[in-house]
C-alpha cells in the first residue's frame, strides 16, 4: 500500500493505494495520526485506489474520526470509495459516521 | 479441493486472499460474492492471529477451498485458543461516535457477508471455520 498527503489550503489530502488491511493499516493510522498530532483535523482520505479494505483499516479511521470530531474542530471525510467497499461499510453500520463524496474536487470543497 | 498453509502472521493476509481469490473465481462466484470470500476470509484470520493465537507467528492457518457447484466452501483451521463466538459481542453501531468500540465487526461482517458460517472447536483438530458463499441464481 503507497500513502501520500498533500497540504490544501483548508485540508489535508492523504491518498492510499492498494489494499488496507491488518497488515498494511498501521501504516494508515500512523500517518493519519501524525497529521492530528499536528493539530490538523480536516482531512479527506481518497480512497478511489483502495480496493480492499477490513474492519481494521475502518476502526482506524474511526479513530481518526474521533479525535477530528473532538470539540467539533474539524473532520475525516472519504472520497472516491469503490461500492463493494462501500457496501461492506454500510453493512456494518459504520457509514453513518462519515461523509462520503464521489470525487476528490467535491470533498476538497466540502472544507 | 486445494488446502495452502499459511504462517499466522498479518503478512500472510495478501496470500490468503489472493488464494480463495482464485479458488472464487474458479467456482464462477462473481465479482461481488467474490469480495465477501475475500473480505470474510481476511476478518477470520486476522481475528485468530489476533484473538486464537494472540500475535504474530505462533502457529499456521489452514485454508481449505472446495467448489461446491452451486459456490464455494471454505474451511479455515488453526491451533490457537478454542474460539466461542458467543463471547463475542455483537457490535453496536447506532451509538454516537465517542462511544464505539473496536470489537466484533469482523465477525459480524463474516456472517453476513458468507451464506453459511459454522464455528467448531475440537481437541485434535482445533478451530475449524467453515463458510460457504453461493453463486446468485
Amino acid at each position: 500500500m503507497e500513502i501520500t498527503t498533500t497540504q490544501y489550503k483548508r485540508c489535508d489530502v492523504v491518498r492510499s493505494i492498494g489494499r488496507i488491511d491488518s497488515y498494511t493499516a498501521p501504516d494508515l493510522e500512523e500517518i493519519l495520526s501524525s497529521l492530528t498530532n499536528d493539530g490538523k483535523y480536516k482531512i479527506v482520505l481518497d480512497m478511489e485506489q483502495v480496493d480492499f479494505m477490513s474492519s481494521k483499516g475502518w476502526w482506524v479511521l474511526i479513530q481518526t474520526q474521533k479525535a477530528c470530531k473532538r470539540y467539533n474542530r474539524g473532520e475525516l471525510v472519504l472520497a472516491g470509495v469503490q461500492d463493494r467497499i462501500r457496501d461492506s461499510l454500510e453493512l456494518v453500520g459504520m457509514g453513518s459516521y462519515f461523509q462520503i463524496f464521489d470525487d476528490l474536487v467535491s470533498a476538497v470543497a466540502h472544507f | 479441493m486445494a488446502t495452502v498453509k499459511f504462517p499466522g502472521r498479518f503478512e500472510s493476509l495478501a496470500g490468503i486472499r489472493k488464494f480463495v481469490f482464485q479458488a472464487a473465481s474458479e467456482a464462477g462466484l462473481d465479482e461481488k460474492e467474490i469480495y465477501a470470500v475475500e473480505l470474510a476470509v481476511d476478518e477470520a484470520c486476522s481475528n485468530i492471529i489476533e484473538h486464537a493465537y494472540g500475535g504474530e507467528d505462533k502457529g499456521d492457518i489452514e485454508c481449505t477451498c472446495n467448489d461446491t457447484n452451486n459456490g464455494l466452501e471454505i474451511i479455515i483451521r488453526d491451533d490457537g485458543r478454542p474460539f466461542d463466538p458467543k463471547l463475542i459481542p455483537s457490535p453496536n453501531f447506532s451509538v454516537e461516535l465517542h462511544e464505539l468500540k473496536p470489537r466484533g465487526a469482523g465477525l459480524f461482517l463474516i456472517r453476513n457477508m458468507m451464506d453459511d458460517v459454522d464455528f467448531e472447536f475440537s481437541e485434535k483438530k482445533g478451530n475449524e471455520l467453515r463458510m460457504v458463499k453461493r453463486k446468485q441464481e
